[in-house]
Formats: C-alpha cells, sequence, structure tokens
C-alpha cells in the first residue's frame, strides 16, 4: 500500500511505519482511549492542582494563622495554630469595611460604565460598519490590550494631574487623584475585555432577526431590549466577569491615580511583607466575591464565552 | 437594517469618540518622550531625541526588558505544552468531571491577579522555597496556560476527527497522524495562543510584585519603581513609548495568522 507523493503533499510518508516498538506503543495506545486522556490530561492537571489549587489551600491556610512575638519581643514570627483572628480583625475594623465597600463600589462602577460605553460600541462594530471597518475596529480595539498596563496608569497620571495635566490645561479643571480619578482610569484598561465578547456575541447574532423585529412594528430601542439583549446576556456576563475581577484585584492604578483612597489589593500590597496572614485574610474576600459571582452567572453560560 | 439614517450618523460619532479617548494616552506618551521640557507638563514644547539617547546608553532598562522576555519565554514554553495537553485531554475525551476541570483551567485569570500572587507566596513560605526567579516563571506559566487551552482548545473542537480518522485508515500511526494531520491544523492557534501568553507574561506586574526575589527585576517592576520619581519622568516616557510600540509587533504577527487561511488540507477544516 503506497501513497503517491505528489508536487502537493510532499512530506507525506509514503509507506507504513515498520512494525517496531515505535508502532506497537502507538496501536497500545490507540486502543487504550483511557491511558491517552491520562498522558494528555496527566501533567495540567497535576499542575494546576499541586500550583494553583495548592496555592489557593496554602492561601486560607495562611489566612488563619496569626502574627506573634518572638520571645525576643523585637521581631515577629506565624503562628500556625488555626485562629480567625485576622477575620475578626476585618470585620471589627471600619477602616477595612470601608476599604471593602470602596473597591467593591468601584468594581462595579466600571463593570457598569464599562458596559454602557461597549455595548454601542460592539454594536457598530458588528451591524453597522462596513466589512472593512470592521476588521480595523477589532484590530484598533485590541491594540490598547498589549500596550503596558503600567503605561496606561502612567498616561493618565498625566492626562489627570491637578498641577499641570492635558485635562487641567486644555478644560481648565480635573477631577484630580482620588476615587473619581481610580474609576475613570480603570476604565480604560479593561474596556476591550469587555467590547470583545460583546462583538463576539454580537456577529452571532443573524441581521434576519433584527429585520423581522422592525418588520412586525418593534421600533429600534424595542428590537433592542426584546431581541438582542436577551442574546447578548452571556457575552455581557463574559465581559464583566474581566472587568469585575480586574478592579476588584487592582493596586497599582490605584496607587497611581487614586490618591489616598485605597482598596483591598492597597491593603494586602502595604502587608504582605510584615504581616502575611493577615493579608491573606484579606485576599479570601475578592475569592468569595468572585465565587459567588461566577456561581450567579454560571446559569447565563458565560464561562464558555471567556 | 433597522436603525434610521440619524441614529448610525450617532453610533458612528459615538465610535470615533472611543477610539479616540482609547489612542489619545498612547499617543500621547510617544509625543511626551520627545518632549524637550523633562516633565509632563500640558502643553508639550519642542523636539529632542536626549531621551531616547539616555535610554539606549543606559543599563537598568536593558537588562529589564532581557528579563521580561527571558521570563516571557520560559513562561509561554510551559504553557505552551501544558495549554496544548489540557485542550486535547477536554476536547477529545468525555470523562467524568470534565466540567470541573475546565473551571479549574480558568481559575487563574478569573480570580484578580492579587489572590494568585498571595496564595503563591503564601505557597512557597510553607513549602520553604525562596523566592527568586524560577517561582516568577512557575507563577507566569500558571496563569499563561489558560490562554493557550483556550486557544488549541477552540480549534480542535471546530476540527472534525475525520481527517484524523481518514489518516488512520491510511495506515497512519498516532504518532504520524499528529505530525502530518493534526500538529499542521492546529499551528496557528499554537502561535496565537504562544503569543498572547508571551504578552500577558511581558506585561503582567500583579502576581510579579508577589513572586520574584533575588534583586531580579522586570520591565513592569522598573517602571513601577521609577514612574513615581520627578526625575526619571523622561526616561520613563522613552520606556512606555518603548512598550507602546513594540505591542504593535505581536498584534501585526496575529492579525497575519487570522488573515491568511491554513493551506492545503486545512482550508477545507478551518
Amino acid at each position: 500500500m503506497s501513497i503517491d507523493s505528489g508536487e502537493r503533499l510532499p512530506d507525506l510518508p509514503t509507506h507504513v511505519s515498520p512494525p517496531g516498538t515505535r508502532r506497537r506503543v502507538a496501536r497500545f495506545l490507540a486502543r487504550h482511549p483511557r491511558l491517552r486522556l491520562g498522558f494528555s490530561l496527566g501533567p495540567p492537571l497535576t499542575w494546576l492542582l499541586v500550583i494553583y489549587i495548592g496555592a489557593l489551600v496554602a492561601l486560607l491556610l495562611t489566612s488563619l494563622f496569626r502574627l506573634v512575638d518572638d520571645p525576643t519581643g523585637l521581631l515577629t514570627r506565624i503562628d500556625t495554630t488555626l485562629t480567625f483572628e485576622n477575620y475578626q480583625r476585618l470585620l471589627d475594623t471600619p477602616a477595612y469595611r470601608v476599604v471593602m465597600q470602596r473597591t467593591i463600589l468601584a468594581a462595579f462602577s466600571v463593570t457598569v460604565i464599562d458596559g454602557l460605553i461597549a455595548l454601542p460600541f460592539a454594536f457598530y462594530m458588528a451591524k453597522v460598519a462596513s466589512p472593512w471597518a470592521k476588521r480595523g475596529l477589532v484590530v484598533a480595539v485590541t491594540m490598547p490590550l498589549w500596550a503596558g498596563y503600567l503605561v496606561k496608569g502612567y498616561a493618565w497620571r498625566a492626562i489627570l494631574d491637578p498641577g499641570g495635566g492635558v485635562l487641567k490645561g486644555v478644560f481648565g479643571s480635573s477631577p484630580g487623584f482620588g476615587s473619581t480619578a481610580a474609576i475613570i482610569v480603570l476604565c480604560y484598561p479593561w474596556f476591550p475585555y469587555m467590547v470583545i465578547p460583546l462583538y463576539a456575541g454580537l456577529e452571532r447574532l443573524p441581521n434576519s432577526l433584527l429585520e423581522a423585529s422592525t418588520d412586525l412594528g418593534a421600533s429600534a430601542g424595542r428590537t433592542f431590549r426584546s431581541v438582542v439583549m436577551p442574546q447578548l446576556l452571556p457575552a455581557l456576563a463574559a465581559g464583566s466577569i474581566f472587568t469585575f475581577s480586574l478592579t476588584l484585584g487592582d493596586f497599582y492604578m490605584n496607587q497611581i491615580v487614586g490618591g489616598t483612597n485605597e482598596y483591598i489589593g492597597n491593603v494586602i500590597y502595604r502587608n504582605f511583607s510584615a504581616n502575611l496572614p493577615f493579608s491573606a485574610a484579606y485576599a479570601m474576600v475578592p475569592v468569595l466575591i468572585m465565587i459567588v459571582y461566577l456561581l450567579a452567572i454560571r446559569r447565563t453560560g458565560a464561562l464558555e464565552e471567556l | 437594517m433597522f436603525l434610521s439614517r440619524r441614529a448610525r450618523i450617532a453610533l458612528r460619532c459615538f465610535a470615533a469618540l472611543v477610539l479616540g479617548v482609547l489612542y489619545f494616552p498612547l499617543v500621547y506618551v510617544a509625543r511626551l518622550s520627545l518632549n524637550k521640557a523633562p516633565s509632563y507638563a500640558w502643553p508639550p514644547s519642542g523636539f529632542t531625541l536626549r531621551w531616547w539617547d539616555a535610554v539606549i546608553r543606559s543599563e537598568g532598562p536593558r537588562s529589564a526588558l532581557l528579563h521580561s522576555v527571558q521570563t516571557a519565554l520560559w513562561a509561554t514554553a510551559i504553557a505552551l505544552v501544558l495549554g496544548t495537553l489540557a485542550a486535547f485531554a477536554l476536547s477529545r475525551h468525555k470523562f467524568f468531571g470534565r466540567g470541573s476541570v475546565g473551571l479549574v483551567l480558568v481559575l487563574p485569570i478569573a480570580l484578580p491577579g492579587i489572590v494568585t500572587g498571595v496564595a503563591l507566596l503564601s505557597a512557597f513560605q510553607r513549602v520553604g522555597i525562596a523566592l527568586s526567579v524560577n517561582t516568577l516563571i512557575v507563577a507566569h506559566a500558571t496563569f499563561c496556560v489558560v490562554v493557550v487551552y483556550n486557544n488549541v482548545g477552540a480549534r480542535l473542537r471546530r476540527m472534525s476527527g475525520s481527517l484524523e480518522e481518514a489518516s488512520a485508515d491510511l495506515g497512519a500511526d498516532g504518532l504520524q497522524t499528529f505530525r502530518y494531520v493534526t500538529f499542521p491544523l492546529m499551528r496557528t492557534a499554537l502561535l496565537a495562543g504562544g503569543l498572547l501568553a508571551f504578552a500577558l507574561s511581558f506585561d503582567e506586574i500583579v502576581v510579579t510584585t508577589f513572586t520574584v526575589g533575588g534583586g531580579y527585576k522586570t520591565l513592569p517592576i522598573w517602571f513601577a519603581e521609577n514612574f513615581a520619581r520627578p526625575n526619571a519622568i523622561p526616561v520613563v516616557n522613552v520606556v512606555a513609548t518603548f512598550v507602546v510600540l513594540a505591542s504593535i509587533i505581536p498584534v501585526y504577527v496575529a492579525q497575519r495568522l487570522i488573515d491568511r487561511p491554513i493551506e492545503g488540507v486545512g482550508a477545507a477544516a478551518a
């Protein structure tokens, strides 16, 4: 049995491989799909379970440890008896509760603002722009994703600086550095994460559906509410995972433009080298919030859109 | 279509405005890197290549760049192997707990970077591993696996298994089928996933902050240390512009990959 090795496919082997160890192994594997599964699933699953899930378990454990003074009284060490002390401190200290509320509010605001801007933008990309413009827009929207995260924060610092930034120079006023600035600036790097799933979702939505809605007498607004939105919900949820989660964990952007208003991330960052157990406990807050968030939106089918 | 002319014009203006806001900060930084005055005060005045010259001559940014590239290459290599294996396992087999494995795979990007960072730091401390460039690479590889898995997985799901069956019917063994049929079909997905993984690692700062040790400085770390120093403003502008300009390369390559469909056998399947 031979395959003609013509010009089109010069690389194809012209004969079946000779019987040998390699072929026996190949045949054995072909007959044992479970073994094949083991070989392909084993390494990545081991890596993720040992390193990532293991790390999350270590995080949980560490959050239950506490910092105690050394017998000398000069140094601190980590005491590994389990205690809820760190969590107690988080709940009892009003300042930490304020920081939590501020962070969640920021994550929520960024998600809503990005969603409101991205919806019409993605709609324009998918349904109004010419095919040529559409390709250009896809590139234009994804390119800023690659430009450094800190670079973007820094650029916005130069724009928002109340002592001579662009806004001050051109419009005569700037929100300055603070909570508002942090939310505005965080909307910027996460915007493409919201646009891309929405665009993909709208591309899948057939135009004929929109036309049918119009033919049946629906206004543009009604078509949008009753036809577009229900179909777009999984994409919107997928985009929101990114904007929400990324804001929830941010601390660099807030450090660059947020003034003195700390986020959860800033508190974790400020404490991690001196008091890791406390930082670990605070880091469990975004974990819990994200688990609730993921479970809540799993029904929309958003996880398949990531 | 169902939109009035006026609505279309309004949408177009809105899109143009959004693009303007999206690009102004990047263009502005590039302009600042050529600014005569060593500040970012508006309006920029004059042009000079002095700062570019200074950066090219200085050791700090250059070694930081090399470190970033080194870390990203290692993380990408590990992610390519693990991500591809995971994609094969999940798209070619049905097994108990497949959904949970899928969830574990996306968790490192669904949870905020700071959680990943503090969690890995806690783990390294528990086990007694000192932070170094190796712990950094392990951390980066962990969240890079996801993007390779997503890209390759999507391609495998689109690829029908009949091509592989045909190959087997013609007498090729598993390895030959992989080499001559499967691999050529998924090559662009591997490249796209690898590119994304590289970019993700290259720009990462949050997880990096918690998992690097031994005085190893990547470009984002260099940036974080310098952006707030008034004296460093012109140099920071140059490095920032460099990062923005360098980002055009992966975008260009990714575009080329998407634009040109795979030739030959692949064209039928893709």
